[in-house]
């Protein structure tokens, strides 16, 4: 009881917040939708961290580490601390200075003029759109399998999705950008501070984690949880493309065009690598310990689960999967080692990484309202309140689409955002290089790239959909060169999203050679004049 | 010469994420129970810290930064 009345307490926080920053607010839709480009530097760095971390980050990796051992950080977390900083620092800054020079307040406003096109903007909005959906059904899904195990099961999972989405669409409604950001400042003191309490709290209550890790390493199939042999080396290269997409979701992109000067990205970048440690290396450890608390029912349920998956039925499977799935074994090691006061803060440091929805479906917002509403007439017609307004009924109608997805979608969190939304926006960074930097790049160039994501992430949709049995599909030698395995699907033994981000590239890159280019007036905004460049036919 | 220096700084960072020489090894454990291939990964986040601020002291864009504070002064002078 006393976790659940916690975590209400920051519920109610986190909620007031929200109206403090609407009371806050100037008006107008650069206030609403970019906090007025005015965060400085300590909110910028917390917020945008908090922004990138869900709840993939702390459930879906300590379940992911529960289940694949260590290697679930070199996998997932330092491949972002090195890639996430060096696209904050490529693209970010650049996007910045030209949101600051030319009023951007989307990427594809700025890639509309970058790329005089009108109609293909829109394109890229609907594909960013539904590639980002997804991302924000993981979010309300989170929140209810971490409301109702911190209460115990008291309060239901539809229940407790119910109210993580009402507080999150609440304080995103009245506060926009700006309630935004100070929440997930708040967020994020809240769940860096739990990393390390966490750990201390519970390696206390096992015993000490030495003696843990020597038992593993004594028994074979634990010991190998503790290496990274249950990943194959293409595998793990392959996802260093993952976190590529970072800086194509739309809600960072915008995120970078809020920050009130450029230095705010100084520390941002040298100190995001460390942050990422400080949350992630506590959720993996401890997803890894996990196998060790077997005095723990629920773990121990999962942990018989996972030994008859091998030797069981395939109708049986599905439902062993479930059973053994480490999504809330964080949330079971808390329950069972931390006292109740401490167990309920946690909880609302949980909570906190585990509500990072506000600003995917502000940007949602953001991106219909700008790129749509507004570039198809609607301020001009109806004006800049009305703009604002179909911004916060947007933000109502996202949230309750992504619940009702939520009650119904099954498979773990983990897999439903990685294999979709991540995929599909690694094959759109080509997108951001190419408008920021490359200057020979199309419109034409950008659509074709796009249309491939999409086929391409829909083709891996379908694929696994219809080849459910792990297998080789496409054999050329002794190469399985498509393959469906219990992870997914395997392309020459790679992820998909490395074959699919680098076609989307070169596609990017033969199309744009093979089409005109935007004209020198348009060129001149975005990059220095070569000599001769007036010349030039 | 700065830049190659930069950018070869960079590529050996990537490269040394790709550490299979620890791939089935769990020893030497730090503290007695983090299995190297976590501390490993733990000093690396710090060295990208410490690349990252390498390149933001040698290779920011400062003239970018100079054009978009003239551009935003001049929309506040119009404003």
């Amino acid at each position: 009881m006393i976790p659940t009345l916690l975590v209400f307490g920051y519920l109610a926080t986190v909620f007031y917040i929200g109206i403090f920053a609407f009371r806050r607010g100037g008006g107008g839709a650069e206030d609403f939708f970019l906090a007025g480009r005015s965060l400085g530097t300590t909110v910028f760095l917390l917020s945008l961290f908090g922004t990138n971390m869900t709840a993939f980050t702390i459930l879906g990796a300590s379940g992911h580490a529960f289940a694949n051992g260590v290697v679930t950080f070199s996998l997932m977390a330092s491949s972002s601390a090195i890639v996430i900083p060096l696209t904050l620092f490529f693209f970010g800054t650049r996007l910045w200075a030209l949101g600051k020079k030319h009023g951007f307040i989307t990427p594809v406003q700025m890639m509309r003029d970058r790329w005089e096109c009108g109609h293909i903007g829109s394109f890229i909005t609907v594909v960013q759109t539904v590639f980002l959906v997804p991302y924000i059904i993981i979010s309300v899904m989170g929140g209810g399998a971490a409301l109702s195990a911190i209460s115990g099961g008291m309060i239901p999972y539809w229940v407790g999705g119910a109210v993580v989405a009402i507080v999150v669409m609440s304080y995103v409604f009245f506060g926009g950008m700006r309630g935004t950001a100070w929440v997930n400042t708040f967020q994020t003191i809240l769940f860096l501070s739990f990393g390390s309490v966490t750990i201390v709290v519970i390696g206390y209550g096992m015993g000490g984690f030495a003696p843990a890790v020597e038992g593993m390493l004594a028994e074979a199939k634990q010991a190998v949880m503790l290496t990274r042999e249950k990943v194959s080396p293409a595998y793990f290269f392959s996802y260093m493309f993952i976190p590529l997409s970072s800086i194509a979701f739309p809600h960072m992109a915008i995120f970078c065009l809020t920050a009130k000067k450029m230095a705010a990205f100084r520390k941002t970048v040298v100190l995001y690598p460390l942050c990422i440690m400080a949350v992630w290396l506590p959720s993996v450890f401890l997803g890894v310990m996990a196998n060790r608390a077997t005095e723990v029912p629920g773990i121990q349920a999962k942990l018989e689960a996972r030994a008859a998956l091998p030797g069981a039925a395939p109708e049986q499977r599905e439902q062993l999967q479930r059973q053994a799935a480490g999504d809330d074994v964080l949330l079971l090691l808390l329950e069972q080692y931390a006292p109740l006061w401490l167990a309920g803060l946690l909880g609302a440091g949980i909570m906190a990484a585990v509500m990072a929805s506000d600003s995917q479906i502000l940007a949602l917002s953001t991106m219909v309202t700008e790129d749509l509403f507004a570039f198809y007439g609607g301020k001009e017609r109806f004006g800049e309140a009305a703009q604002v307004l179909t911004g916060r009924g947007f933000v109502v109608g996202v949230t309750v689409v992504a619940y009702i997805v939520a009650l119904r979608a099954p498979g773990a969190i983990f897999d439903v955002a990685v294999q979709y939304a991540f995929t599909g926006f690694a094959a759109l960074c080509p997108l951001l290089w190419a408008a920021l930097y490359w200057r020979r790049s199309t419109k034409w160039g950008a659509l074709a790239a796009t249309v491939w994501s999409v086929a391409a992430v829909a083709g891996i949709a379908v694929f696994q959909a219809v080849v459910t049995v792990p297998g080789v599909v496409v054999q050329w030698g002794e190469w399985a060169v498509l393959e469906r395995t219990a992870r997914g699907t395997s392309v020459l033994g790679f992820m998909p999203v490395l074959p699919v981000t680098l076609i989307s590239l070169g596609l990017l890159v033969a199309v744009s050679l093979a089409t005109r280019a935007p004209g020198e007036a348009t060129l001149g905004r975005y990059f220095k004049s070569r000599p001769g460049a007036a010349l030039q036919p | 010469m700065r830049q190659a220096t930069l950018t070869i700084l960079v590529v050996t960072l990537l490269i040394l994420h790709q550490d299979f020489w620890f791939w089935r090894e769990a020893r030497p454990l730090l503290f007695g129970f983090l299995p190297v291939g976590l501390w490993y990964h733990m000093f690396y986040c710090v060295a990208a810290s410490a690349m990252m601020a390498v390149l933001v002291k040698w290779a920011w864009p400062e003239e970018e930064e100079a054009e978009a504070k003239v551009a935003a002064d001049d929309q506040e002078r119009g404003a």
